[in-house]
């Protein structure tokens, strides 16, 4: 393909941008990047304070309120109005607190959360920004630069409640994203890519989503990404009712919302993410059709596609916080150890398995399940079933050998090591006695 | 109380591992203005104090200066969120000490409010437990109904907190119109309410690991610190005020008190779940056999109780508060002196939380369901 080519705008903005006497070169390389990189990093931010209201409105519905309701119709304008009066405010400094990094520690919180979406393939076409043939371990990698910011400013702080959360959030983030990453290597083993828009193409080619080749894989992935982003019930480092903010308890107006908007962009990064590797990211049944006739409506239907896909994934998270207790810090890195890194393992092993049954299937008393190899493994419906069957399998293996794993464990046994409660009719009289025995005697 | 030791030297601070962390007065989770001063090493608690006294009011020795029905209301502002079943341990106890014969039908009146501020008592419990270990919907979903005892107080009382509930001899006014139904609404919805909060945290995995096994207490140990209320059935000990040494109308109620087994956070508020039912069951009993007549006995004037000494302690809803209370036969009291159910409970904190991590302290405050106007008092 023609390098130019690759980075053209779509033919529609190209005929306007020639129209202001620019350079074919000039708009590829540097008119047409800004323009992406200006609408994406403005649909991330006004997407990331609608997060917001979104979650509000959702929690306000699960516990019998309304939510935002004074700020324009519905509250609809809230996010607006909490963004201006996060501005305004007056941006504090403990006392003592190391100056530079302090105030430098939630830039590149947000950085890291904002600079995945430059390869994230929101649609086809057009929709991908850049398509870097390392996407997915260039998402890993920067995303996991946020860790750094939230130590950084933990430390800072000078706040014993703040380094605390700073301490909590850089060995949960280290923990969990190592299941995080393995958990991936499935699909990639399907995909034969690491280019996220190749990931979504391979699903389109072999028209099935990797959910269905790994629901394990995307359990994992799911798990340790809500953990990962430090949200309910894995939201340690800024437990409220323990450790005040955690790690942004000093931080104060813009710098505190740029904290609060990077949680927000990383969920959407990891919804994303998982939208593209295990949901077939732009694609939905029947929505090729537009392609044949309709290229710039398709284009535009696919983004609403993943926007949906990924939308779910979102109020997924909501969900779960609003519904779930927190867990404790060890139990958090129990589950991160000993149950989402086996099952991960397990799950690479699976997979790696399956391809070579089924590959090896081929051909084998007359049958027929593999396509072909070469744009990712493109399999025939009898070698789709044979995987799904094994995708499913994996859960249940997974589950039967993470419960030999831990089944001494405290936090397996729960619900035998509880005895409940049983009901008494104290007499008249009676003082209190330690033991039922000792009652009886009383008596 | 107990000290914990800090490392104050140069030497020790660098070479321990230990850190000392100050929870509250100002923290979202020590319920009020109580401070906690922790010893850590990591995240696990070695050494603990309590230090109170931020919302000390001096309340027994004002009630040495007051007209025994001018202390009433100071009464209502022990614990706060009970203030009904503080404001009966005063009227009961300055009634029995001059003998005066209450009608029954003030009885019945008062067991019914007194429950039901009861299960508001638990409600607010549970809302805190709830956010405390993280659930943030329990919160709204229990003050939800916490709303609806609160506007059959307003009705009754004039106000929805602060309420003055009570007279020496009886009741200030009778029922108002329509209280029946209000409370038979109330009392005929909260089952299914109690059932939505089960479904949320009871069988949840994760509200198990947060509370099965944590602050346990021995039943031994629970009545040697002297622990009362959920806080000591918890631990397997059937005793409750209500049953031993009934008042008001308890006499001729029938319930169970609910007793745990493992004496552990998960315990107890089961505990505190089924009291809220039996709560329920009393209320709808004594609805039920409410006599009539009037509500108010002939009391005297001027209040002299004769010279003496006197106790009487009711079942508040966090557990025994009583009032020792001395008379020199004059209009107001020589001495006062309250039990204060929280701060006995208090005691227990250091023993349950050493070697738990930090996280759990917070969950253990909560499961003690403290108030800190009673304790500082």
């Amino acid at each position: 393909m023609d390098m130019l080519a690759l980075f053209a705008p779509p033919d529609l903005i190209n005929g306007l941008l020639l129209k202001l006497r620019l350079g074919q070169e000039t708009i590829n390389y540097v008119v047409w990047p800004f323009i992406q990189i200006g609408a994406v990093v403005t649909g991330v931010a006004v997407w990331a304070a609608y997060a917001t209201y979104l979650e509000r409105k959702i929690s306000a519905f699960m516990q019998a309120r309304l939510g935002p309701m004074r700020v324009g119709p519905w509250g609809l304008l809230q996010p607006i109005a909490d963004a201006i009066k996060l501005l305004t405010k007056e941006d504090l400094k403990p006392d003592r607190a190391d100056t530079y990094i302090f105030f430098f520690a939630p830039f590149i919180s947000v950085v890291a959360a904002f600079v995945v979406f430059a390869v994230i393939p929101f649609a086809p076409d057009w929709g991908v920004v850049t398509d870097i043939n390392i996407g997915l371990l260039f998402v890993l990698s920067v995303s996991s630069v946020g860790v750094l910011a939230l130590i950084l400013a933990g430390w800072s702080s000078n706040s014993k409640y703040a380094l605390l959360g700073g301490l909590r959030s850089s060995a949960q983030m280290v923990s969990y994203e190592v299941a995080m990453g393995m958990a991936l290597i499935g699909a990639l083993m399907f995909a034969r890519t690491l280019s996220l828009s190749g990931i979504v193409s391979a699903q389109g080619l072999d028209s099935i989503w990797y959910i269905f080749y790994q629901p394990l894989g995307f359990i994992i992935f799911l798990i340790s990404g809500i953990a990962e982003n430090n949200r309910a019930p894995f939201d340690l480092p800024e437990a409220e009712s323990e450790l005040v903010a955690g790690f942004h308890t000093e931080y104060s107006g813009m710098r505190w919302s740029l904290f609060f908007m990077a949680e927000y962009a990383a969920m959407i990064v990891v919804s994303a993410i998982a939208t593209s590797v295990f949901l077939g990211g732009w694609y939905f049944p029947g929505v090729w059709r537009l392609g044949i006739n309709y290229p710039h409506l398709f284009v535009a239907l696919s983004l609403v596609v993943f926007l949906v896909k990924m939308s779910v994934l979102l109020y997924v998270y909501f969900w779960l916080r609003w519904t779930f207790p927190r867990y404790r810090y060890d139990q958090l890195m129990d589950l991160g150890w000993k149950w989402m890194l086996p099952a991960a393992l397990l799950n690479i092993t699976l997979t790696a398995i399956a391809i070579f049954v089924v590959q090896a299937l081929d051909g084998w008393r007359g049958m027929d399940t593999v396509t072909s190899l070469a744009r990712g493994v493109n399999l025939t419906a009898t070698g789709k079933a044979i995987m799904i069957a094994f995708g499913a399998l994996g859960v249940f293996i997974a589950a039967g050998m993470l419960s030999v794993i831990n089944h001494g464990a405290r936090d397996f046994n729960l619900k035998k090591q509880r005895v409940g409660i049983r009901l008494t009719n104290p007499p008249k009289g009676q003082t209190a006695v330690a033991s039922a025995a000792a009652a009886a005697a009383a008596e | 109380m107990h000290q914990v030791e800090v490392a104050t030297t140069r030497e020790t601070l660098l070479d321990s591992p230990e850190m000392v962390l100050n929870m509250g007065p100002q923290h979202p989770s020590t319920h009020g203005v109580l401070r906690v001063v922790l010893k850590l090493d990591g995240e696990t608690v070695i050494d603990l104090d309590c230090d109170i006294g931020y919302l000390h009011r001096g309340m027994e020795k004002i009630a040495e200066n007051r007209l025994y029905p001018m202390i009433a209301p100071y009464w209502d502002r022990l614990d706060y969120i009970a203030a009904v079943s503080n404001g009966l341990l005063w009227v009961e106890t300055v009634e029995q000490m001059l003998g005066l014969d209450v009608p029954p039908r003030a009885h019945y009146i008062r067991t019914i409010l007194t429950e039901l501020n009861r299960i508001s008592s638990h409600l607010l419990w549970l809302a805190t437990h709830g956010l405390d270990i993280g659930s943030f919907t329990v919160l709204l979903w229990a003050l939800r109904e916490r709303e609806e005892i609160l506007k059959i107080f307003e009705r009754q009382f004039g106000a929805r907190l602060t309420c003055h509930a009570w007279r020496i001899g009886g009741m200030p006014n009778d029922t108002y119109d329509g209280f029946t139904e209000d409370v038979t609404r109330f009392v005929d919805n909260f089952p299914h309410r109690l059932a939505e909060y089960e479904t949320l945290l009871s069988e949840n995995r994760i509200w198990l690991g947060r509370t099965v096994g944590i602050g346990v207490i021995s039943a031994e140990d629970a009545i040697a610190i002297g622990l009362s209320g959920p806080a000591l059935r918890g631990s397997g000990v059937a005793w409750d005020i209500r049953k031993s040494r009934p008042y008001a109308a308890y006499a001729d109620m029938e319930f169970e008190v609910p007793v745990g087994e493992n004496g552990d956070t998960y315990d107890r508020y089961l505990v505190r779940l089924e009291e809220m039912r039996q709560s329920r069951l009393i209320v709808q009993q004594a609805l039920k056999r409410m006599p009539d007549g009037p509500v108010n006995a002939k009391v005297p004037k001027i209040i002299k109780p004769p010279a003496g000494d006197y106790y009487h302690s009711i079942e508040g809803p966090k557990g025994e508060i009583g009032c020792y209370l001395v008379s020199d036969g004059s209009s107001r009291p020589a001495r006062v002196r309250v039990r204060p159910p929280c701060l006995i409970n208090l005691q227990a904190l250091r023993q349950m939380c050493l070697g738990h991590l930090v996280a759990d302290v917070v969950a253990i405050i909560g499961t003690l369901d403290i108030v800190l106007g009673e304790i500082d008092r």
